[in-house]
């Protein structure tokens, strides 16, 4: 990146200078504070005995470090009557977001490749729909959706789930490949035509291998939608089928015996670290793809 | 045949794609539309009866809190996000050695589900340990933070969480659209003179005006679509002090069995989101086809 | 023989608007095609209807004796070489010239011995394993070359394969195409809108300006006889000077008058051209009109003019004057002793002269 910042400190003395730059820099501090403080609570107060939880004060660090609460989050809490804990839960917000992810940016990439480079009459029109769909509030599909899956079967089930997050993610990921496919230059089409490749031999040898960065910012962008979903999991699911959003909800939630903050709060991180790691390990990738797009755009 | 095959393999790609879109998206618009304008209650009914059911909700103080709560968060929400995101940017865009870092901090919480970002402010928020206990316990006995339970201040719990969660988004966009000026527009400024703060107010953030107008479509969808983060946060309480047209809208639909509210309000979510989406989105692709 | 390659009543719409109206060209084995014309003048369309790449709206294209108006490009044995030159960019160079075979289904040991024989041809193998994107343009230009040579198609085709080169590299890889054409003795057609190039390159040129061919001819009939404003304005640089004039009958021929601002207009006799209109725009190459003191062969005639400009270019010095309410360049010799602001005794040969009419623009002579 080039730096295109410029020091804020022309003609002003050097003691000025230190103080706008302390100002600066408690002001960024104060900011990061603020950022932190929730994470830094939760993790805290998972830590914690319910004894010191309702003693201490909300930001102290633990007297005594305990990993109970992290257990019963994971294999004991209470989602209503079931006392399994996250992890079966956990376990099916993967069986959902996995394939649901690899199909969703499968098709977006095909959507997109053809919509950039094999336009056709009538393709920008598609491409305007999916758009629009990107948009829409999922509330108003949500009852016929309801029956739709009952009729085909897949009510409540992981299958049925999956199938829901494919279709309303497909907006998302034909319009991250377009962007992207359609700056690369239609004479690399239009050369591989001369030479012999068909359809699916371009993308496949010569697209394919060009879209890493958008299959990262597609997979990340919907690994995250999909994980984090919570109004299609708990509006389609049923007791075994919950994604870990709605187990967390029904845990926090959960109205029968002692209110265990230190078990809410591990259950919340459990819940987050997937989505968490893949930005930490992968957000840099997310942040220049998808920020490339909205200035192009 | 396989000629024709590979003559239309671009459109035989899409069809699966426009077909589920037609359906799902489309044509459950319509139905949801069709189905506002019956009497259905448990059970969908599909005989067209006026618009008892927009009626009902203009009647309903439930839904009137509903909407009011809808452009409160919404205008808070947008207004302060984008402003913490513009300032958060402008200050990380003055050569910070530690940019990467704090950038990193500022934009975790988007990797967050509404639910935990919900639960993670309930905690806090919650007067017996939270925030309220916590200062009081420094010795500040007065000390009052109890929005959370307060039926007036609880939206405003929301719009807090909201922000947290979204404004270090806000920020990468305003970032990477700061870093997008030509740089040597700014030279020019710079030579000729003018005060930093004039190069921004003047030249940098006028030149950004499709990112302001990105990043208000993307918090819009977001105020309007806000569900889980309400659940988590408030259960839509107290009472039904913060509710919004997307939690409204699932009570009816699967807690009170009542279809033809829950479809109405839908419907009029659907005409928010149109109202705003769709002048952008015309825009844009009438932009881009030239 | 039938031609290698037949265009017959070719039209290209796109919606409502047509790019190109009714086109008939044709070339023999061996020929080099120059379609050259402005920016938007439907030479590229034209090229990519060749192709495959562009349904034609109506007509027909024969490549080799074959109708191929609706074979897609795979299966009409042509090669092609892109302006930018749409190099795979995750393919190593070597990749690049074997993809074409490799899609075809090429056995291993053919590939090889082809790469290899492009790759010497060329000299670029030590850039075999090199990506693209490490590659300088005149390179990736070579690459490109190498990927349409590998092919060794009935038909070559060029898009502005030059125009994202420096200047002096252009002229090298001008000269290089031209020594390639010579020794493969191969069937090419080339889309410019560079007229220089089109006169080095081509045994056959195609001036086209809003989807309508303008004139068909070798170079010397382009650039001697240009059938109408349009072509003698474009070929040629400086411009040849299309000044208006007067004619009047004298003899076998005519004599034309050139208005001047200065009052005495310049008159000229012509003995060769006689019924010409009395309005007519008169057309001489800048190289037509000479330094009258350092001499030069041929039938010439004597004026003063009053220099304006004086571009010296190393070789030639160019002189600008007003003629006939328009400017007008003459390509004098280095050694003249014109300067701006004075009069310079110049001598005009109308051995070469066109005359247009100027209501239609169309060639008179």
């Amino acid at each position: 990146m080039t730096d295109m910042s410029y020091s804020p400190s022309r003609g002003q003395s050097p003691a000025l200078k230190l103080v706008l730059r302390s100002i600066l820099y408690i002001l960024l501090g104060l900011f990061a504070l603020f950022y932190l403080m929730p994470l830094f609570v939760m993790i805290t107060t998972s830590l914690k005995s319910l004894d010191e939880i309702r003693t201490g004060d909300l930001v102290s660090l633990p007297r005594e470090v305990t990993f109970d609460a992290w257990r019963t989050a994971w294999s004991g809490a209470c989602t209503g009557i079931q006392c399994e804990g996250v992890k079966p839960f956990f376990l099916n917000s993967l069986l959902i977001a996995v394939p649901a992810v690899m199909i969703s940016t499968l098709i977006g990439a095909l959507n997109g490749y053809v919509v950039a480079q094999w336009r056709f009459k009538g393709s920008n029109i598609f491409f305007a729909l999916m758009l629009f769909g990107c948009f829409i509030p999922f509330q108003v599909v949500l009852l016929p959706m309801a029956r739709v899956l009952g009729l085909m079967g897949v009510a409540g089930t992981i299958p049925g789930l999956i199938f829901v997050h494919v279709i309303y993610g497909l907006g998302f990921t034909t319009l991250f490949f377009r962007n992207y496919y359609v700056s690369i230059p239609s004479e690399l089409t239009k050369a591989a035509k001369v030479d012999g490749a068909g359809f699916f031999r371009i993308f496949w040898s010569i697209f394919l291998p060009l879209s890493l960065p958008i299959i990262v910012v597609a997979v990340i962008w919907q690994f995250t939608q999909i994980w984090n979903d919570f109004l299609f999991g708990v509006s389609f699911s049923q007791a075994g089928t919950q994604p870990v959003t709605v187990a967390l909800n029904n845990i926090v939630n959960s109205t029968t015996g002692v209110k265990e903050y230190n078990v809410d709060m591990a259950a919340a991180i459990i819940a987050a670290l997937p989505t968490l790691f893949v930005y930490v390990v992968a957000g840099k990738y997310f942040i220049r793809g998808l920020t490339a797009g909205s200035v192009k755009g | 045949m396989t000629r024709w095959l590979q003559d239309n393999m671009p459109k035989i790609v899409l069809a699966p794609s426009f077909i589920a879109v037609m359906v799902f998206v489309y044509g459950f618009i319509a139905w949801t539309a069709w189905v506002s304008l019956t009497r259905s209650r448990l059970m969908p009914r599909y005989e067209i009866d006026s618009f008892i059911q927009y009626e009902r909700l203009a009647s309903s103080p439930r839904f009137e809190v509903a909407m009011t709560n809808l452009f409160i968060f919404g205008a808070l929400f947008i207004v302060i996000a984008m402003v913490l995101g513009l300032l958060l940017a402008i200050l990380l865009d003055q050569k910070i050695r530690t940019e990467g870092a704090i950038r990193t901090i500022y934009l975790y919480p988007m990797a967050l589900s509404m639910i935990v970002t919900g639960t993670a402010w309930k905690w806090i928020l919650n007067p017996e340990l939270g925030i309220e206990a916590t200062v009081q316990g420094w010795g500040f006995a007065n000390f009052e933070f109890n929005w959370l339970v307060d039926p007036d201040m609880a939206i405003y719990t929301v719009v807090l969480a909201a922000i947290w969660q979204s404004s270090g988004f806000v920020m990468a966009l305003f970032l990477a659209g700061l870093r997008s000026v030509d740089e040597e527009i700014i030279k020019a400024a710079q030579v000729d003179g003018i005060p930093t703060w004039r190069v921004y107010s003047a030249i940098i953030i006028p030149s950004m005006a499709p990112i302001f107008l990105s990043a208000f479509i993307v918090l819009a969808h977001l105020a309007i679509k806000s569900f889980d983060l309400v659940i988590a946060l408030t259960g839509g309480g107290p009472g039904y002090a913060t509710d919004l047209p997307a939690t409204y809208m699932y009570a009816m639909a699967f807690s009170r069995g009542d279809i033809g509210q829950a479809a109405s309000s839908a419907m009029v979510m659907m005409l928010v989101v149109f109202a705003i989406v769709v002048p952008y989105l015309y825009s844009e692709l009438r932009t881009k086809d030239d | 023989m039938s031609p290698i390659l037949e265009v017959k009543n070719l039209f290209k719409n796109y919606g409502g608007t047509e790019v190109l109206k009714d086109i008939n060209v044709s070339i023999d084995e061996g020929d080099f095609l120059v379609l050259v014309g402005p920016s938007g003048c439907g030479k590229s369309t034209l090229l990519n209807c060749i192709a495959g790449l562009e349904p034609i709206t109506r007509g027909d294209m024969f490549i080799d004796g074959q109708n191929m108006t609706n074979v897609s490009p795979k299966d009409r044995d042509i090669a092609m070489v892109f302006q930018s030159y749409a190099l795979y960019p995750t393919m190593s160079v070597a990749k690049n010239i074997t993809f074409g075979m490799k899609v075809r289904g090429v056995d291993q040991a053919t590939q090889d011995a082809k790469l290899k024989q492009v790759a010497g041809q060329l000299q670029i193998e030590p850039l075999l394993h090199r990506k693209p994107g490490q590659l300088s343009g005149g390179q990736r230009q070579r690459v490109a070359m190498g990927r349409a040579l590998v092919r060794d198609p009935k038909l070559f085709l060029f898009d502005e394969p030059l125009s994202n080169l420096d200047a002096k590299l252009r002229v090298e890889m001008r000269t290089e195409i031209k020594a390639l054409h010579q020794n493969l003795g191969a069937s090419m057609v080339y889309v410019t809108h560079d007229q220089i190039e089109a006169m080095t390159l081509a045994t056959k040129i195609v001036v086209m300006k809003g989807g309508i061919i303008q004139q068909i001819g070798s170079p010397t009939e382009i650039y001697n006889r240009p059938a109408n404003l349009f072509v003698a304005d474009f070929m040629g640089s400086p411009a040849m000077n299309l000044i208006p004039a007067t004619a009047r009958k004298n003899g076998k021929g005519s004599k034309i008058e050139i208005a001047r601002e200065s009052g005495d207009p310049i008159f000229l006799i012509d003995t060769k051209n006689k019924d010409l209109p009395e309005n007519v725009i008169i057309g001489v190459r800048p190289e037509d009109i000479a330094d009258a003191a350092l001499g030069r062969a041929g039938k010439t005639q004597e004026a003063d003019c009053l220099i304006d400009i004086v571009e010296p270019a190393g070789a030639d010095t160019f002189a600008v004057m007003q003629l006939g309410g328009k400017p007008v360049t003459a390509r004098l010799h280095a050694e003249t002793k014109a300067a701006a602001g004075t009069a310079q005794r110049l001598a005009f040969d109308l051995g070469k002269v066109s005359y247009f009419e100027p209501e239609t623009g169309l060639r008179l002579n």
